[in-house]
């Protein structure tokens, strides 16, 4: 079951997956989902593995749904070389010719659209991405960020509708990663339909308006991502402190409602905080009150993995 | 066919180390064939053993594997392919145009050196020149489709290319007179044969039989391959 939120304005359907579901032998990477991708930047959120890849490759066209329709302006992905007037793609993949130059590399992609000027759609797309200085070397010289830039820019030089980007971020060092980040921005409010997808959180946040949350090949949450962070912030935290009096903690903390449930372990105590600022101010004057040593105290399920799971947990309920 | 995906692919298979692969085995062909020009009168029959065992038999294989595998399966295996593909372009003209650069190199390493070294040899005696030229020619486009269609379909293109080219026509067809009619290597020698008036070249195929052959595989692969491509899916790294 998907949680949704409703989009603060009404938005034109452009890529279109229902009941979309994806699996290789037994191994289900995509199971039942149903989303609709409109113009603005929306963000495919979800942990390494989630099927992210899988759904973009659908959208794309480079991989059949085993259920389902992908269908872009009500036309069909699958085996439809027509779809990319529309759509630019940038792979995960390096997917770069390294023998080619950055400015051959964009050209040939204004040349295979049948640009009626490729060299000025190709200047014009390496600027966008500032890559006009280096694009003489040969791309095997490039650094990562700098070949995910020429591949930004072979994706836009026929200025698409509609951009697929997987992964873009990766790679590239913060200058040019904030710069790629405003340049999807901007083509989001121009109207262009922008589909990224990341595993990190705060990526997400910067640049897209919409989440889709993938889990585990499902559908997690869709909507605004300010209701869908509100709503992971709302879930309680697990802590595990170490001390020198971990019996002693443990009982001065369960007297406090700050904390759901403390457990002592080997390891330790494990906290299970619900108010999560009353417990984090509460823990030090405990420790000093006491006279106890705090050695550690570290969260054990900060990692997206479990934001996730608690997503789909929410979403079940 | 598309003259951007030609210009790449040219390009991927000449201006590097591969190049080096496609120029080795003509050049040991015309190397042998002036070194036995060098060393006394090579005759006739000494040029029909060279041309069959060694540019049929064994350099023509070779050359359509490297050339027909080479053209696509690398770009397959790392990605770049679909700098191609994600381009309103009909994937059987990719196919197309990447089949053309394929049997084009395979014309020029293959049939090219074929006939210079059987000229060197023994200059347009009994027309095995021409013979094995044109052999060598239709047989490497044959070889240059089935092993493009090869790259498209497996991942492991080489492996089967070699096993195809070592086993099948080595041995099978080599020593099981049935089996002959259904190899590419026959087919070559069948053309040479018809076209030279060489006693010492003899084939177990008609002309008519290898010319339908060697066009019903090409298209046959190319359209094949063509099919493949419009499906070709993307598994990610998940």
């Amino acid at each position: 079951m998907t949680m949704t939120t409703t989009p603060a304005t009404t938005r034109h359907s452009v890529v279109e997956l229902t009941q979309v579901s994806r699996w290789y032998g037994n191994v289900v990477a995509v199971n039942d989902v149903t989303m609709t991708i409109g113009p603005g930047v929306t963000g495919l959120l979800g942990p390494n593995g989630a099927g992210k890849s899988t759904l973009l490759h659908m959208m794309a066209g480079f991989l059949a749904p085993s259920g389902g329709t992908a269908t872009l302006n009500g036309q069909r992905i699958w085996r439809n070389h027509e779809i990319y007037r529309l759509v630019g793609l940038v792979p995960e993949k390096e997917g770069v010719y390294g023998f080619l130059t950055g400015w051959q590399f964009v050209l040939s992609a204004a040349r295979l659209h049948g640009l009626p000027s490729p060299a000025d759609a190709a200047a014009r797309a390496l600027d966008l991405v500032e890559m006009a200085g280096p694009k003489d070397r040969r791309i095997e010289t490039y650094s990562k960020g700098m070949r995910q830039r020429v591949k930004v820019a072979a994706a836009l030089v026929h200025d698409p509708q509609v951009l697929l980007l997987d992964e873009p971020f990766n790679g590239m060092d913060p200058r040019q990663r904030l710069h790629l980040m405003d340049l999807v921005r901007q083509l989001g409010e121009q109207g262009r339909t922008i589909l990224f997808s990341s595993h990190i959180l705060e990526e997400v946040e910067r640049v897209a308006q919409q989440i889709e949350v993938l889990v585990a090949g499902r559908h997690a949450a869709s909507g605004d991502y300010r209701e869908i962070r509100r709503r992971m912030t709302d879930r309680p935290h697990r802590f595990r402190v170490r001390s020198s009096d971990d019996r002693r903690l443990a009982a001065a903390l369960i007297a406090d409602p700050s904390s759901s449930a403390v457990s002592l372990t080997d390891q330790g105590i494990e906290v299970q905080a619900v108010d999560f600022p009353r417990f984090t101010s509460l823990l030090p004057k405990l420790a000093r009150d006491l006279d106890v040593h705090l050695w550690q105290v570290s969260p054990t399920d900060e990692d997206l993995e479990s934001v996730f799971s608690y997503l789909i947990s929410r979403s079940s309920v | 066919m598309n003259a951007v995906v030609a210009d790449i692919t040219y390009r991927a298979m000449l201006g590097r180390k591969r190049i080096w692969l496609l120029a080795l085995l003509p050049a040991a062909l015309i190397g042998m064939a002036a070194l036995l020009r060098l060393i006394g009168g090579p005759d006739e029959h000494t040029a029909v053993i060279l041309m069959e065992k060694f540019s049929i038999g064994t350099m023509l294989p070779l050359l359509g594997l490297i050339a027909g595998t080479g053209v696509i399966a690398p770009e397959i295996e790392d990605g770049t392919i679909i700098h191609l593909l994600a381009k309103p372009i009909s994937r059987p003209v990719i196919a197309l145009t990447k089949f053309v650069v394929a049997a084009s190199l395979v014309a020029v390493f293959g049939a090219l050196s074929t006939f210079i070294a059987a000229f060197l040899l023994i200059r347009d005696e009994s027309g095995v020149a021409y013979g094995f030229a044109l052999g060598a020619l239709l047989g490497g486009v044959a070889y240059a489709a089935v092993f493009m269609l090869v790259g498209v379909i497996t991942r492991h293109a080489v492996t089967v290319g070699v096993i195809y080219a070592l086993v099948w026509e080595g041995l099978v067809g080599g020593y099981v007179p049935g089996a002959r009619t259904f190899s590419i290597q026959q087919w070559a020698t069948s053309i040479a044969d018809r076209i030279s008036s060489s006693p010492f070249l003899t084939s177990d195929v008609s002309l008519g039989f290898a010319v339908s052959a060697v066009v019903v595989v090409t298209v046959g692969s190319l359209v094949w391959a063509g099919q493949r491509l419009r499906s070709l899916s993307l598994t990610g790294d998940e």
